[in-house]
């Protein structure tokens, strides 16, 4: 499963947001750290604000600010907001369902899709948070201590 | 399975043991209360190999909060099966509908790690419906992660 473009500068940012609840973050920064067009991010933006996930401040500098609730929002729902995967199928998006090799290749296709939709709806925001704190807790300490 | 949880004010303390035969009635309620199916016999014969702590390796156990069974969970450790080896399986944990979001269901997983970890086991592993997504958000926010298995089945015909 492939997800576009906009669904990953939405899912980048949203966690962004999250894992700063009550600062406010300007497209600026997030595009710069996620090497993506201002442009296309503020789209994203405005779409996750209608959302009720994040609302713009006003003020100085003006940005965003978090305003979902990280234990309760899933991958899948923020996902939702940008295409719809939940009917999508192997056999619609890769293999041609009139021959008998493309609806078997579409049905495989189509377990593979199932297993990552129920990962996307089994795994909130809180949990995404936890899962970056390991991993960066694992990278520092893996990382050989040096002497001076 | 069914889980999770918030903190309760004025909540009365939470205490995580295991299973004795008086509990069953809470338990088959419970279980009856979620699945909408009375598991009578099951349940008994549940207790029966699994409660009382009859081996190290078997773990049934319950969340009480005053004199209320709030939850339970049931696991095991297996040995060499699916290739592995040795390792927790947790496979039956409810929390009442009315207790969740108070951390019955974190408690009650911590208890039974504990007790997989005083059989030497490192690793917890559970099977779930792929759309039990309330209790698959659960153990994920527990830290546990895809496993390398994947369940299969077939029709018998």
């Amino acid at each position: 499963m492939k997800l576009q473009k906009s669904t990953s500068l939405a899912l980048y940012s949203v966690l962004e947001f999250a894992a700063n609840p009550g600062q406010q973050l300007s497209a600026a920064e997030i595009a710069e750290k996620y090497g993506a067009s201002i442009h296309h991010l503020a789209k994203v933006l405005r779409e996750l604000g209608r959302a009720g996930l994040v609302e713009s401040a006003r003020g100085v500098g003006g940005g965003y600010r978090f305003s979902g609730n990280a234990k309760r929002l899933t991958l899948m729902d923020v996902i939702e907001l940008f295409e719809d995967i939940s009917t999508r199928t192997g056999e619609s998006d890769e293999f041609d369902g009139s021959s008998e090799v493309g609806r078997a290749l579409g049905a495989v296709m189509e377990e593979v899709d199932e297993i990552a939709k129920a990962t996307f709806r089994s795994i909130t925001l809180d949990t995404m948070l936890k899962l970056i704190e390991r991993q960066r807790r694992g990278a520092a300490e893996a990382k050989p201590s040096v002497q001076a | 399975m069914t889980v999770p949880q918030k903190p309760g004010a004025d909540a009365p303390e939470l205490r995580v043991r295991p299973v004795e035969a008086a509990d069953l009635g809470d338990v088959i309620a419970i279980d009856a209360e979620i699945t909408g199916l009375e598991k009578t016999d099951y349940w008994y014969e549940l207790f029966h190999r699994y409660g009382g702590g009859r081996t190290r390796q078997r773990l049934f156990l319950v969340a009480e909060s005053g004199s209320v069974i709030q939850g339970f969970i049931i696991g095991e450790v297996r040995d060499w099966e699916f290739g592995s080896a040795p390792c927790g399986w947790v496979f039956g944990l409810s929390v009442r509908p009315g207790a969740r979001l108070a951390g019955v269901g974190t408690r009650m997983l911590e208890a039974i790690c504990d007790g997989f970890r005083h059989t030497g086991v490192s690793k917890v592993r559970t099977l779930l419906a792929r759309d039990d997504s309330l209790v698959l958000s659960f153990f994920r926010s527990q830290g546990m992660m895809a496993a390398p298995f994947i369940p299969l089945e077939m029709d018998l015909d």
